[in-house]
């Protein structure tokens, strides 16, 4: 029996220290982590500088302004503040949702520690620079205009679990997502092999696994850009509260 | 299905196993033990990717996305200028022209006119000067035929003369052939 969940196994290469007593080592998902930083610095650093692009400098120039309209679109101009931010995260989810899709690779989001640790830093940036920029205005956020006086008690309830429960649905839906697909993909390519080992008639049933695992791969492609997607658009939203609170 | 590998898995791979012996549970995203581990390497990437993206690449692709905008204004803007001013050599082109043609119009029909009098002028000259001449023409040939018509007189009187001799054997009466040669001639004519 295949294991589907053995893709998700940490390995430590060795250890780079301690802190207290917990040791800090570099595992394969440091690896693929570093891995992302460098395709994504290649991409960036290596492309061209033509006044018409070629293939490779199309795809980067498409990628920034992709991200640069996504952050102008939802959080409007003055999200470009941000446009770092949101391009260094658009790109490492995406890069390590793309990487992980190969086989016998990590997929590094496929950790719920990774995806809310990522929510985590955009949860902070929007309360952070809300204060830093709205100070006691920023908590009308919590407070919609134009609710009758009664109910606003609840409201403001329902918005402050809401605004708190943001870094939770943030990055579980990034990991369950990635964590799912890999899952579906590894139970269907191992009945590929378990069908296959049952001689004649085993190898032609496999073709339907196999069939689905190939189909199954194209749909994880879509969702390893998607969720790269959605969380990139969910960081401009929030980042759109912090920058103009009243909404 | 996690827990089936556990024994194996362990002794295979250390973090797994340290995670077991601080209270994970075999799922692996679920083993906080390996979280410090974790997060110690998102960090380092994360901040590594920030710098970079921040310090280098976006500033570097964006300088080439404003570059290429600005040569497509630039352009832009340079074409407009030499339709501009195409347009406004064409339309100095074709005001000059239409000068040009009227000024040809005039030209012609300045000549035309100057031709057409001096063509009168010649015409009356010449009807001028025709008459006169049949004006001279129809004189002389009246004085020639006074002149002839005085001479058919003295010949036919000579003329009778002689006859009226011939016929009679006497010299005639000079008076009387010169009344008969008037009176025939009044009658022939």
């Amino acid at each position: 029996m295949i294991d589907p969940i053995e893709q998700f196994d940490l390995t430590k290469i060795f250890t780079i220290g301690h802190i207290g007593n917990q040791e800090i080592a570099f595992t394969n998902s440091t690896a693929y982590m570093l891995l992302a930083v460098a395709v994504i610095a290649i991409m960036t650093l290596g492309a061209g500088r033509q006044l018409v692009p070629g293939r490779f400098q199309s795809v980067v120039e498409l990628s920034y302004e992709f991200v640069a309209n996504t952050i102008r679109t939802s959080a409007g101009a003055e999200g470009m503040k941000f446009f770092p931010l949101v391009f260094s995260l658009f790109m490492f989810i995406f890069v390590s949702n793309i990487v992980g899709i190969i086989p016998y690779t990590f997929t590094v989001s496929s950790h719920i520690i990774v995806t809310f640790a990522l929510a985590i830093l955009v949860f902070l940036t929007v309360i952070l620079y809300g204060f830093y920029k709205n100070g006691l205005k920023f908590f009308k956020l919590f407070v919609p205009s134009g609710i009758p006086v009664v109910i606003l008690p609840l409201v403001v309830l329902i918005e402050i679990i809401s605004f708190f429960s943001r870094p939770i649905s943030h990055s579980v839906r990034l990991f369950a997502n990635m964590l799912a697909g890999h899952v579906t993909l590894k139970v269907f390519a191992s009945f590929v092999t378990m069908l296959g080992a049952l001689g004649f008639v085993g190898k032609v049933g496999a073709l339907l696994p196999l069939g689905l695992t190939v189909a199954l791969t194209a749909l994880e492609l879509m969702v390893a850009f998607l969720q790269a997607y959605v969380f990139t658009i969910l960081t401009c939203i929030y980042l759109n509260d912090a920058i103009h609170p009243g909404h | 299905m996690a827990e089936s590998h556990g024994g194996p898995q362990e002794a295979a791979h250390g973090t797994t196993a340290h995670t077991e012996a601080e209270g994970g549970h075999g799922f692996p995203p679920f083993q906080t033990g390996t979280f410090p581990s974790q997060l110690v390497s998102l960090l380092i990437a994360f901040v590594a990717l920030y710098v970079i993206v921040s310090r280098l690449a976006l500033p570097k692709v964006g300088g080439v996305i404003d570059a290429r905008q600005k040569a497509i204004e630039n352009d832009l803007a340079e074409a407009q200028r030499l339709k501009d001013d195409s347009e406004a050599a064409l339309k100095a082109y074709e005001s000059e022209l239409a000068a040009a043609r009227t000024r040809a119009q005039a030209i012609g029909a300045e000549a035309r006119e100057k031709l057409t009098a001096a063509s009168d002028a010649e015409r009356k000259s010449l009807e001028d000067s025709l008459a006169a001449k049949l004006d001279a023409a129809e004189k002389s040939i009246a004085t020639t035929r006074t002149a002839a018509m005085s001479n058919v007189r003295t010949i036919a009187a000579d003329a009778a003369g002689a006859i009226v001799q011939q016929l009679t054997g006497k010299a005639a009466n000079g008076k009387s052939v010169q009344a008969a040669v008037d009176a025939s001639l009044k009658g022939a004519a």
